[in-house]
C-alpha cells in the first residue's frame, strides 16, 4: 500500500517536475497580489480599526499562501479527467495496486506542489517586503496549506470522478470556490470591527474562516489554543471526510 | 481460465435503466484464443470490464484465471492481463516510466521490472524508444505498449478491446502477428473483443457473437459460417431479361433465396463454383448474356445477418439495417483487401 502511494506520487512528481513552467504560473497570481496589492494593504491596516493584531504582511502573506492552495488544489481534479480521458485511471485500476494508495499518491504530490509554491511567496515577501514572521510559525502554516491542499484535491477529484465532464467540473469549482473564498475573509478579514454582525455570523460558519485564521495565527507566531484550536479541528475533521470520500470515490467500481 | 454464468450488467441513467448485458455464460480453456464479435453498443466492452474486474455484475457470477469475481477481485487482477480500447499511456510519460511503474504495481521489484521490460519491447519492436514521451510514438507503437504494459507481469490470460481499432491496414496485420505469436509461443490464452469481421475471422479458433446484449451464436469461425447454407452467387444481366435470367436460375439443383432486382440476380446454392458451368451453358442455350458474375463465400457478415437479420456493417454505421445494399457488398469486396480471401469473383465480358 504505501509502495504503491510512493509509485503514483513519483510519477506525479515525475511528470510536475518536465512541465515545472505549471509551478511557475500558480505562483504568478499571489505574487501579483503581493506586489500590486500588498502595499495599499499597508496602509489600510493602520488606518483602520477592526484588523486583526499583526502588520500587512503578516496578515496578508499567509492568506494568499491558503488561497493558493485553494486554486490549485481545487482544480486538481483537472489532471484526473485527463488520465480518465487517456484511459491511465482505468489501466491503473486493473492493476492490484489499492484504489486507495492511487488517490492518495496523487494528493500528496499536490500537497507537495502547494507546499514549495508557498515556500517562493513567503521567501519573496520576506525578502522584497517587510514580512517578519518566526520560523516556527511559519513552518506550522506551511503544514497547514499542505493538509488543506491534500483535503482539496481529495474532494476535487471525488468531484471529477462522479462529474465525468471536463466542462462542467471548472464551472461547479469556481461556483463553490468564490463564495467560500470571499467568506473566509481571504484578502480583508472579517471581524466583528469591520464586518455587519450577519456577515460575521455567517464567515464563521465557514469552516475555511477558521483554517485561514490558524495560518495567520501562525504567521504572527501566536501558538494559543485560542488561536490555533478551531482552525486545527476543522482543518483534521475536514481532511478525513475529504479523503475518505475521495478513497470511496476511487474505490466505487465504474469510478 | 474463464467461466461465467449469467453475467449480467444494468445501467441505470436518469430514471431510464439499460440492461447493456443480460445474462452471458462464457467459457475459455486454457490457451484457447476467443473473439467476442459484434457491432458498437453490443455489449462486448461490458462484458469484458466485468470480466476485468473494472464493473461489478449485477447478477451472475465468474471464475476468472481461477480466482473468483466477486470474492477475490485482487486475484483476479494479479493474474490477468487488460489492454484498453483507448490505451492508458499518460502523454507526457516516457515508455521506460511507464513500463517500470507498471511492473512494480504489479508486484515486481524496480530491477525486474525493467528487466521485464526490456524483454517486452524487444519482442513487441518498441526497442530504442525508452526515453521517448508516449505522445510522440506512432498509433501502432503506442499500442504495442499498450500490450507490453498488459503483459508485463507474464499474465496468463489476457483480455484486449478492440486491439487494432483505430490502426491503418498495415499496423493491424503486424500487431495480428504479435497476439499470434503471444498464444504459440507462450501460450496465453486471449480473449478479445472486436467489431471486425476479418480480425474474428483471422485470430480466433473460437468466436462468440453478441448482439443487444446477448450470446446469440459460438463456434469456431468454420462452423459459423457452415450455419450459413451455401455460397452467394450475384449474376449482373441486361436489364430487360432480368426476369428469364430468373426462371433459368429457379432451375438450378440446390439454388434457394433467390432475390431479382433490375439487371441483377442473387441466389445461395450450395457449391457456386460447380453450379456456374451448368447455368452458363444454360445462359447460352437460351440465347442469354451474362454481364458479370460473383460468387462469395460465407462470410461471419452473412452469419452475422443470417442470426441478426442484420449486417453486422450495417449496424454499425447506425442501424440502417433495411437499407439494400446491392452494389455495396461489391464495392466493399474492392475496398477491403481482408474479405478477398473468401470471393471468387468471376468477370464474363
Amino acid at each position: 500500500m504505501l509502495r504503491d502511494v510512493w509509485l503514483i506520487f513519483r510519477r506525479d512528481a515525475i511528470l510536475l517536475s518536465r512541465n515545472p513552467a505549471w509551478l511557475a504560473i500558480g505562483v504568478m497570481q499571489p505574487v501579483l497580489y503581493l506586489v500590486l496589492f500588498g502595499p495599499l494593504m499597508e496602509r489600510i491596516v493602520t488606518s483602520t480599526p477592526g484588523f486583526p493584531p499583526g502588520s500587512s504582511w503578516t496578515v496578508l502573506t499567509p492568506a494568499l499562501i491558503i488561497q493558493l492552495a485553494l486554486f490549485s488544489a481545487t482544480t486538481a481534479g483537472f489532471s484526473l479527467l485527463a488520465d480518465l480521458r487517456n484511459g491511465v485511471v482505468e489501466r491503473l485500476r486493473v492493476t492490484p495496486a489499492s484504489r486507495v494508495a492511487l488517490l492518495l499518491g496523487k494528493v500528496l504530490t499536490n500537497g507537495l506542489t502547494t507546499v514549495a509554491q508557498a515556500i517562493i511567496i513567503t521567501t519573496l515577501a520576506f525578502l522584497v517586503f517587510d514580512l517578519s514572521a518566526p520560523f516556527g510559525g511559519i513552518l506550522l502554516t506551511l503544514l497547514i496549506v499542505a493538509m488543506l491542499s491534500v483535503t482539496l484535491a481529495s474532494a476535487s477529484y471525488a468531484v471529477a470522478l462522479t462529474l465525468r465532464n471536463e466542462e462542467a467540473f471548472p464551472a461547479l469549482v469556481n461556483s463553490v470556490m468564490m463564495p467560500v473564498l470571499l467568506l473566509s475573509g481571504i484578502l480583508v478579514p472579517i471581524t466583528t470591527g469591520l464586518a455587519p454582525d450577519w456577515l460575521y455570523a455567517i464567515s464563521r460558519v465557514n469552516p475555511f474562516t477558521h483554517i485561514v485564521d490558524a495560518g495567520r495565527a501562525g504567521f504572527r507566531g501566536d501558538f494559543s489554543v485560542d488561536a490555533m484550536l478551531t482552525g486545527s479541528i476543522v482543518l483534521v475533521v475536514l481532511m478525513s471526510l475529504c479523503v475518505f470520500w475521495g478513497a470511496r470515490t476511487f474505490r466505487r467500481e465504474n469510478a | 481460465m474463464i467461466k461465467a454464468r449469467g453475467l449480467q450488467r444494468r445501467f441505470t441513467s436518469r430514471g431510464r435503466t439499460v440492461d447493456a448485458v443480460k445474462g452471458v455464460d462464457i467459457d475459455v480453456t486454457e490457451g484457447e484464443l476467443v473473439g467476442f464479435l459484434g457491432p458498437n453498443g453490443a455489449g462486448k466492452t461490458t462484458t469484458l470490464r466485468m470480466l476485468t474486474t473494472l464493473l461489478t455484475p449485477t447478477a451472475g457470477e465468474a471464475e476468472v484465471a481461477g480466482c473468483d469475481l466477486r470474492a477475490d477481485p485482487v486475484g483476479v487482477r494479479k493474474r490477468i492481463g487488460y489492454v484498453a480500447q483507448g490505451g492508458g499511456t499518460g502523454p507526457e510519460c516516457k515508455v521506460a516510466e511507464e513500463i517500470e511503474l507498471q511492473g512494480r504495481l504489479y508486484g515486481l521489484s524496480k530491477a525486474d521490472a525493467i528487466a521485464r521490460g526490456k524483454v517486452l519491447t524487444e519482442q513487441l519492436d518498441l526497442s530504442g524508444l525508452d526515453q521517448r514521451l508516449t505522445k510522440t510514438l506512432s498509433g501502432g507503437q503506442r499500442r504495442r505498449l499498450d500490450i507490453a504494459l498488459g503483459l508485463i507481469h507474464s499474465p496468463k490470460l489476457v483480455f484486449f478491446d478492440e486491439p487494432t481499432t483505430g490502426l491503418d491496414p498495415q499496423s493491424r496485420a503486424n500487431l495480428w502477428e504479435h497476439i499470434r505469436m503471444l498464444r504459440s509461443e507462450q501460450g496465453v490464452t486471449l480473449f478479445l473483443t472486436t467489431h471486425y469481421l476479418e480480425e474474428a475471422d483471422a485470430l480466433c479458433d473460437r468466436i462468440l457473437v453478441i448482439d443487444g446484449g446477448e450470446i446469440v451464436a459460438e463456434g469456431s469461425p468454420d462452423a459459423l459460417k457452415a450455419r450459413v447454407s451455401g455460397d452467394s452467387v450475384v449474376l449482373g444481366v441486361d436489364d430487360d431479361v432480368t426476369t428469364r435470367a430468373a426462371e433459368i436460375v429457379g432451375r438450378v439443383d440446390g439454388a434457394h433465396d433467390l432475390v431479382t432486382a433490375v439487371g441483377e440476380v442473387r441466389f445461395r446454392v450450395p457449391r457456386g463454383d460447380t453450379a456456374l458451368p451448368a447455368l452458363l451453358r444454360a445462359f447460352d442455350s437460351e440465347g442469354l448474356t451474362m454481364q458479370s458474375m460473383q460468387v462469395q463465400r460465407p462470410t461471419l457478415d452473412d452469419v452475422f445477418l443470417t442470426l441478426t437479420g442484420r449486417s453486422l456493417r450495417d449496424s454499425e454505421s447506425g442501424g440502417d439495417a433495411d437499407q439494400p445494399d446491392e452494389t455495396a457488398t461489391d464495392e466493399d469486396s474492392n475496398r477491403n483487401d481482408d474479405s478477398d480471401r473468401n470471393e471468387v469473383p468471376t468477370h464474363v465480358a
